[in-house]
């Protein structure tokens, strides 16, 4: 069983945490199985300024930054396919105008 | 969901930043703030990273309360604007302000054929449109724009999906018709007709509608010493995780001396609407309209003055706190706090608080000085709501609130609004028309499902309001 840990501090929260919170009942059939979600109280990954990489979830202990519904949900898969954790998905959209 | 969204997140990590460079006491560091998000050789979100800069500069300039239409020097440094945050004893007022370098010039709200349109014979795009505007020239359909009234039955009709209805974000969200375009394309506000709801800040992809923030007279204020009182809205209730009373727990850790709950002056607004109701009809008034909202009010006043006579006399919630709060602490600052951006407007009429922060605003304050609110210990406030008093954040919520303070033998229908619209605006305007409403109580929450849906939050409206009626 993966443990996810999705951090429920105010900095993270704040930071776009809310849309990780309803996670559990949007995990695709395939995951849920082999996921265990808990929020989590401040998991103090945001100290010293490192307010920029929140929200932070935790999966089996790694950590994720700038968490996204996608980028968990894609570290999950690579998690149980074996190939460890992806760097985080966040990449900032180059729309051209 | 709204909250997954790449602009929410720059708007929050510009405040938190500003936040950060003023409670330090550093304001020369806000010119490096554009710098820090974007450095040099690093990723960038429009054409260049000079031009994320620049566009970074007016946040700043905003989230310091600053409209970037009255900018006269583009090489003024932001720390000259914060040095004036101090002497002023006015916050901008209409508070939207457009970042010119922001808006794309998105099209029209329109209705398009696309390339996938295979000119089949059954044509039911044309066949059901209700204004004959479509008809297949050329092996495609097309749309006569001169006739097309952007309903979508086409669009709907079609079994290839070939046709889509493109819409213009900030536009379409304006319930008071009030966003248009200039002669470039780019986004313009009438702010005589716009009712302040902050709808089209929310909605812009770009991030190009602004509202100008009095995070910085606050924050300034608390560092000086004086007595700063928060006034938090019922919708904070539903929109921080947490149990309230930690909240104000964090409020106080801020900085703010007291704190009195808006839903205790929510109460004292039910206890004299409902006399006031009692009283109109028994006069043989027809109907009676909520006054708590401060967008629906801007709505009668710009839009519906014809409706100005049904509109409640009653004072907001937010204006009877605020006079708890001076009748016991005359030279406080009154800071109200919700995820409301009218309220400013409200508050600028006078007889209120001094300021309005967002809660996005506190969110970014509670960031900027590392304070998790959990960890917070719980904290009474001077005056406290009740449970009907939290409720006024919930669609249906005023309404019921002014129903338990009527007698029993005068039970209430009252007529919920929830979200204003053009459609209700027309709606509301048929009331005061023929004098009569469908409930002698009409309840208008131009959020959709009220104060909990505000635009200047970070949490799921549906979230924040279960929260709150979970209380």
């Amino acid at each position: 069983m993966i443990q996810l840990q999705i951090c429920q501090g105010t900095t993270c929260y704040v930071m776009g945490a809310a849309q990780l919170a309803s996670l559990a009942a949007q995990l695709p059939e395939d995951l849920r199985a082999h996921v265990q979600v808990a929020g989590s109280r401040c998991l103090g990954l945001c100290r010293d300024g490192a307010f920029g990489g929140a929200p932070y979830v935790r999966i089996d202990g790694e950590v994720l930054a700038a968490a996204t519904p996608d980028a968990v949900i894609a570290a999950l898969r690579a998690r149980i396919q074996g190939h460890g954790m992806p760097s985080p998905s966040r990449g900032y959209h180059e729309t051209q105008q | 969901m709204k909250l997954s969204n790449e602009s929410d997140r720059v708007k929050r990590e510009v405040l938190v930043r500003v936040a950060r460079a003023l409670f330090a006491g550093t304001p020369e560091t806000l010119d490096r703030i554009p710098l820090q998000m974007r450095p040099k050789g690093q990723p960038f979100s429009r054409c260049c990273v000079y031009r994320d800069r620049a566009a970074l500069r007016y946040r700043i300039m905003a989230a310091l309360g600053f409209r970037e239409e009255d900018e006269t020097d583009e090489l003024k440094p932001l720390a000259a604007y914060a040095a004036e945050v101090p002497a002023r004893s006015r916050n901008p007022e209409p508070f939207i302000s457009i970042l010119a370098e922001g808006c794309s010039a998105c099209l029209e709200s329109q209705t398009t054929v696309t390339n996938l349109c295979r000119s089949c014979l059954a044509r039911p795009c044309a066949v059901n449109c209700p204004k004959q505007a479509v008809h297949v020239k050329n092996g495609r359909a097309e749309i006569d724009r001169s006739k097309c009234v952007n309903c979508g039955v086409c669009a709907k009709a079609c079994s290839f999906h070939a046709i889509v209805q493109v819409p213009l974000a900030c536009a379409d969200a304006c319930p008071a018709d009030a966003v248009g375009k200039t002669a470039d394309g780019r986004v313009a506000i009438d702010h005589a007709a716009c009712v302040r709801c902050g709808r089209c800040q929310a909605a812009c992809p770009f991030g190009a509608i602004m509202t100008c923030s009095q995070m910085a007279d606050v924050i300034l204020k608390l560092k000086s010493g004086r007595n700063v009182i928060a006034l938090p809205a019922p919708a904070l209730a539903g929109i921080f995780p947490n149990d309230p009373r930690k909240i104000n727990g964090a409020l106080r850790k801020l900085g703010f001396a007291a704190v009195y709950e808006v839903a205790a002056g929510a109460d004292e607004t039910a206890r004299r609407e409902a006399r006031e109701l009692r009283e109109r009809l028994a006069s043989g008034e027809g109907f009676m309209t909520t006054s708590c909202c401060s967008a629906w009010v801007e709505t009668v006043r710009r839009r519906l003055p014809e409706l100005a006579r049904h509109l409640s006399r009653t004072p907001s919630p937010m204006r009877l706190a605020a006079e708890m709060a001076r009748a016991d602490h005359p030279d406080a600052v009154l800071v109200f706090i919700g995820p409301c951006a009218a309220k400013r407007t409200e508050a600028a009429l006078g007889g209120g608080p001094d300021h309005v922060l967002t809660a996005e605003e506190l969110g970014a304050m509670l960031v900027a000085a590392d304070i998790d609110v959990d960890a917070c210990d719980p904290a009474p406030a001077v005056r406290a709501g009740s449970r009907e008093g939290l409720r006024f954040a919930v669609s249906g919520g005023v309404a019921s609130a002014v129903a338990k303070e009527l007698p029993a033998e005068t039970p209430l229908k009252p007529y919920v609004i929830n979200g204003l619209s053009p459609k209700m605006i027309k709606l509301l305007a048929t009331f005061a028309k023929t004098g009569k409403a469908p409930g002698p109580l009409v309840e208008v929450m131009c959020c959709e499902g009220g104060c909990a849906g505000g635009p200047c939050s970070f949490e799921d409206p549906a979230r924040a309001a279960a929260r709150i009626s979970a209380l």
